[in-house]
């Protein structure tokens, strides 16, 4: 809301040194958010003038564009008094108008130099300006074009136009709607100051009679209240004065016509929106209802729109013509010719409003005001000041009679304890500063023994509650006067041991050299193409979004990778020689167990009722993924680098299982999008962890990445499930160890894994660890086979062992594996 | 110093005379003397302190004399001895001092060498700062609490007090699943967290929930899709605005300095009332003149937009069962991504979802 400073101090008395800064602080204080101050005549330096055009020659472009060349009026401000030669792009203007008439030397916003410059074949020394050029707004649409009793040529425009004044905008917030209109923003200027208030609003009006135009309101609770106007012999030439037309722009709208002027002009003032319909055009007596399904609309702006039973319309014999409170409809509306004007202010209920908007995605400066809540009292005034502008600027006439259908709804009452606003703001407040500040908002109040009933004003439908009213306290005697003050909680017990394990995965990735990155959760099918799932793949099975950023990425994901594997391309694109990146986030799997439950926000849901409704909430588990691709170690002096392999997956894996002491184990597998011949599946006991190992080729070369990239993605909720409560204390025997190497060759389709637990279980209990240190396939072994060497160790906890026993645990164990495996044992 | 015994011939001594020990011994140690290295010394060691030197042989002819004789002898050939041995310690010792000083010298290196065989890893800023935040609270003896970010609409919107027709849901555009009437939503806010545990647990609730949000926006150098939140909810006996601001201000001071305060302007959030925004002196300029005409960061105003806050409104403890007779309670929010780019100087909130490890390895050092 864009408000001039000489308009509100025609409300409120300020004392004239009151800064604009200061003003805005002050509200901005009490809520009213200081948005911008804008002085738009401090961008410009003169001559900025009047200009009467007196002829304009069309000039069509070879790009297509025509162009006018003008000769325009400017007085005696060229020094000459000649006419002065303007090309202008705009068409919005006839000879015989006033305009605005920048000369060469002044420079406008922007740093924008004005000189007399040769374009389209023609000297043009200056330009006619729109209010863009000028920094008053948006508004490129053409030229300012000026009442015809603006002033004379020459005459400087800066005051004119009031580029000299400063206008404030404020954010307002959607519980202030009555600061929408200047009346409100006075109002609480006064309150700032405790200055002098005038409401703009308080007008004898005349009574309702039974001679005004007919008007049926069938819904009175969407419709409260309903007045009518008209008035008649108005001159649809007649022009809008000045100082209102510069008002208009000044608060951010466009001069359009006197009528409408004077509509949106009275809504600025006094925040109520008001339409105006040409009364010839009416048909019969105007009718409020809602609308039928199927029902169809023409309105304002040309858009057809199919309505809908909750939508408010008016009507009159001919059909609708308008959503009420919204916007009007082609067939009545105001035009060039219209004499007879209709004035309508009525009061609409602020829900209906605001499913109507965001029904029809209309945004209107009136539509904002209705669903935000508008004074319903002001409804007579409102109309009253609007046939009184036509009267005095349009010729207009008013007609005697007065529609007046239904009254204003009542206010609530809100009782509020004399200690609640101390209670709640921990503030110094007692009653009789609680009582002066309610007052000073406008509530009318019932004082009793231990607190007070308020009746709010009626432009403060958002005062409801007793916290409500606190908050109007509190804001008067300022929130710089809060104390600041610790609470002391009671003892927490620090992070969960999720939360703990969560920090020590992101750790342990780190540590191993991974980066972490955060993506966006969107997928779509074509990155599950580029995965290479089947059809039929469980990923596939997502949870859509109803409006997606895109269409192409329409549901929330179900893995972690395309974005992980996104990454890790762009990375290698911008040079890093390699990269290893991992991202812990949680991912979704619809559960399909029907709509979330909406309750009642009265009481709080049963604990059944809670329970069915997080039943309905997807799954959403967290998982982690990891890719390495490029290089994982670097060549230096030390020797040859090495590319990321499968290998580095699954370590990666392992390794976060050892950090957490959860006794991970791998077994081959084919899974998209992995390599069939290089994927392990991950387990933690029988439960599925996810899955590591070297991407599949296409996979690789659907996402731009080097061949023999990695990944992993794993289910960090089964995992940490799995990590034990407390770890026990180990116990180890310092009696010498006895070392056994053993090389075993088997068929190349076994896995080491399992030779390795055969040789673990046919050890028995007197062995201390065991590994693989070699692997050999060739010529000794032959083909299809493979040798592999374990390193055992062996300690008794109680003595040292012989020889013979540990050669007889080791032969217990290579027989294990011969008999399981079909190993024979290498020479 | 003499020089070496090229001629000597034990076996030709007559080994108890004292002049032939102090020869004995003073070919010794002029033997010793003139070694160079270990190996030297060793060869000096035999010839002279060995089984078959000179001063050994007559030690051994000592046990033939007469007792008097004997002990003169004993003593003369003792001391002889024992000034052998100790001159080849010494000289042992400094040759081994040599020694070691030689192989070192060889050994040496060039230590300016590159080491780094395998890249660095780092976690995300939003990740440390969510831990760094949470950390504050965690020692106020505030809990963190934790929700789901596909979230039901009504714990999302109407436990909060923002009702089907609330203007305030159009102040955040919201991705709706599909079928939207499943009512089920990208959380908007971290807010139904606060819903959840006030839901599931008894008062008092002291918690902090940082964690990740949605909103329809176009992603630009300011807006994204998805971003983060940390919101922090008190439900207790007796809690009033002032606890409200006391703790904004000493996480503010927390996170951004000592003496880095925090100031109330009235706002409207449906979850709160009375509702604030919070500004946060600026910790670059501090708001103080002339530093703050001149200042990028807070452009010039001295203070930063940094949430929303308020009393939590008591409409909103009802629909979540607790007794707003009894207890009150304030709320606040701000973005994470938001704090960490003004605390860090990042122009572009892309960069955080961008996944460039040039950006997030920097942040190696953020605890
Ligand atoms: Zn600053």
């Amino acid at each position: 809301m864009k408000a001039p400073v000489s308009w509100i101090r025609e409300y409120v008395d300020l004392r004239a040194d009151v800064t604009t800064e200061e003003l805005a602080a002050r509200l901005t204080a009490l809520g009213l958010k200081l948005e911008a101050i804008e002085k738009p005549g401090d961008a410009i330096t003169g001559p900025l003038v009047v200009g009467r055009v007196l002829t304009m020659e069309p000039e069509p472009q070879k790009n297509g564009k025509t162009i006018n060349w003008c000769t325009v009026d400017v007085g005696d401000a060229n020094g000459t008094g000649e006419p002065q030669g303007i090309v202008c792009g705009a068409h919005n203007f006839a000879p015989g108008d006033l305009v605005v008439v920048v000369l060469p030397g002044a420079v406008l916003p922007g740093n924008f130099a004005i000189s007399a410059r040769k374009t389209y074949g023609h000297v043009s020394a200056g330009m006619i300006c729109s209010a863009a050029e000028l920094g008053l707004g948006d508004d490129h649409d053409g030229i300012i074009v000026l009442p015809s009793d603006a002033g004379e040529p020459g005459d400087d425009a800066l005051d004119l136009l009031g580029l000299r004044e400063e206008v404030i905008e404020f954010e307002i917030n959607p519980d202030r709607a009555y600061a929408l209109s200047l009346r409100g923003i006075a109002r609480e200027a006064a309150l700032a100051y405790d200055a002098p208030y005038r409401d703009p609003a308080a007008r004898e009006t005349p009574a309702a009679n039974d001679q005004g135009y007919p008007v049926v309101v069938d819904d009175p609770a969407g419709c409260p209240i309903f007045v009518a106007r008209v008035v008649s012999g108005f001159d649809p030439t007649a022009p809008t004065p000045a100082w209102m037309a510069r008002r208009i722009t000044q608060a951010g709208m466009r001069p359009i016509s006197l009528a409408v002027d004077i509509t949106n002009y009275v809504m600025l003032e006094l925040g109520r929106p008001i339409h105006g319909y040409d009364a010839d055009k009416l048909s019969g007596p105007i009718r409020v209802r809602r609308a039928s399904a199927g029902e169809r609309l023409t309105t304002l702006d040309g858009a057809e729109r199919e309505l809908s039973e909750q939508d408010l319309v008016v009507t009159d014999d001919s059909g609708i013509i308008g959503l009420g409170g919204v916007m009007g409809g082609e067939t009545t509306e105001m035009s060039s010719t219209t004499t007879r004007v209709l004035v309508e202010a009525a009061h609409w209920d602020a829900v209906s409003m605001f499913r109507t908007g965001k029904r029809h995605k209309i945004s209107s400066e009136a539509g904002k005001r209705n669903e935000r809540g508008v004074d319903p009292v002001i409804t007579e005034a409102a109309a009253d000041r609007v046939v009184e502008l036509l009267v005095a600027h349009g010729g207009a006439t008013a007609e005697p009679g007065v529609t007046v259908v239904g009254r204003p709804p009542a206010p609530p009452t809100i009782p509020m304890a004399y200690e609640l606003p101390a209670r709640v703001t921990g503030m110094a407040i007692d009653a009789a500063t609680a009582v002066a500040n309610l007052e000073a908002v406008g509530c009318r109040l019932d004082r009793g023994d231990t607190g007070v009933t308020a009746t709010p004003p009626p432009w403060r439908p958002d005062l409801v509650d007793p916290f409500d009213l606190v908050e109007e306290v509190a804001r008067i005697v300022g929130y710089d006067q809060v104390p600041s003050v610790l609470p002391v909680a009671k003892a927490g017990r620090g992070l969960t041991r999720e939360q703990r394990l969560r920090r020590r995965i992101g750790r342990t990735l780190a540590g191993a050299g991974c980066v972490e990155v955060l993506s966006f959760p969107f997928v779509g099918d074509e990155a599950f193409d580029m995965l290479g799932l089947a059809e039929d793949d469980v990923l596939r099975h997502t949870v859509r979004l109803a409006n997606p950023l895109s269409s192409e990425e329409p549901a929330y994901t179900t893995t972690l990778l395309p974005g992980l594997l996104k990454a890790a391309t762009r990375n290698l694109g911008r040079g890093a020689p390699g990269v290893a990146l991992f991202e812990t986030g949680t991912v979704a799997f619809p559960v399909d167990r029907g709509p979330a439950p909406i309750y009642g926000v009265d009481w709080r849901p049963s604990d059944d009722e809670l329970a069915k409704l997080f039943e309905a909430i997807p799954d959403q588990p967290l998982h982690l993924a990891v890719v390495l691709a490029g290089e994982r170690e670097r060549s230096g002096w030390w020797g040859a680098g090495r590319p990321a392999s499968w290998a580095d997956a699954i370590d990666v894996v392992r390794r976060l299982g050892a950090e957490l002491g959860v006794s991970v184990r791998v077994e081959p597998t084919a899974r998209m999008p992995w390599h069939p011949g290089r994927c392990a599946r991950v387990l933690v006991g029988d439960h599925e962890l996810g899955h590591a190992g070297e991407l599949h080729p296409r996979v690789c070369a659907a996402f731009g990445l080097p061949a023999r990239s990695a990944a992993v993605e794993i289910d960090l909720d089964v995992l940490m499930r799995h990590v034990p409560d407390v770890v026990q204390g180990p116990r180890f025997s310092n009696y010498p160890v006895a070392k056994e190497d053993v090389a075993l060759v088997v068929d190349e389709s076994v896995p080491a894994a399992d030779v390795e637990a055969a040789l673990r279980e046919g050890a028995g209990e007197l062995l201390e660890s065991i590994r693989l240190f070699d692997l050999y396939t060739g010529d000794q072994v032959g083909a299809g086979r493979k040798s592999l060497a374990f390193a055992l160790r062996f300690r008794a906890p109680d003595r040292t062992l012989t020889e013979q026993e540990a050669s007889a645990a080791r032969d217990a164990a290579v027989a294990l594996a011969v008999e399981r495996l079909g190993a024979v044992q290498r020479a | 110093m003499s020089g070496p015994n090229t001629d000597y011939d034990p076996v030709e001594v007559t080994p108890l005379k004292p002049e032939e020990i102090e020869q004995a011994r003073d070919a010794a140690l002029a033997a010793v003397a003139a070694a160079t290295d270990l190996e030297g010394l060793k060869r000096a060691r035999l010839e002279h302190a060995g089984d078959r030197s000179p001063l050994a042989l007559a030690n051994r002819e000592i046990g033939a004399l007469p007792p008097q004789a004997r002990k003169d002898a004993g003593q003369r050939v003792g001391q002889a001895r024992g000034a052998v041995n100790k001159a080849i310690a010494d000289h042992q010792a400094v040759l081994e001092v040599e020694h070691e000083e030689r192989m070192l010298a060889e050994e040496t290196v060039d230590v300016t060498l590159p080491t780094e065989r395998s890249a660095r890893g780092a976690r995300h800023p939003v990740t440390t700062g969510s831990e760094r935040i949470a950390d504050v609270f965690l020692a106020l003896g505030w809990e963190v609490a934790e929700g789901p970010v596909i979230e039901a609409e009504w714990l999302n919107f109407d436990a909060l007090n923002l009702g089907p027709d609330h203007p305030a849901r159009t102040m955040q555009d919201t991705f709706w699943t599909d079928p939207a009437d499943n009512n089920l939503v990208l959380r908007t806010h971290t807010s139904p967290v606060q819903a959840r545990t006030m839901l599931t647990r008894e008062p008092p609730i002291y918690v902090v929930c940082p964690g990740r949000v949605f909103r329809t926006d176009e992603y630009d150098a300011t807006h994204s899709p998805m971003f983060h939140q940390v919101e922090g909810l008190v439900v207790d006996e007796g809690i009033t605005m002032a606890h409200l601001k006391g703790t904004l201000d000493h996480f503010a001071a927390a996170m951004f300095g000592e003496g880095i305060s925090t100031r109330f302007r009235p706002s409207y959030f449906p979850f709160t009332e009375p509702s604030a925004e919070v500004d946060l002196v600026c910790f670059v300029c501090r708001g103080a003149s002339p530093a703050v005409e001149t200042c990028r960061t807070c452009r010039g105003e001295g203070w930063i937009e940094w949430g929303g806050c308020g009393v939590v409104n008591p409409r909103v403890l009802r629909a979540c069962g607790i007794d707003a007779e009894r207890y009150t309670g304030f709320a606040f929010g701000m973005g994470i991504d938001r704090t960490l780019m003004f605390r860090h100087g990042i122009e572009d909130l892309r960069a955080l979802f961008e996944g460039d490890i040039r950006f997030t390895t920097a942040f190696g050092t953020e605890l």
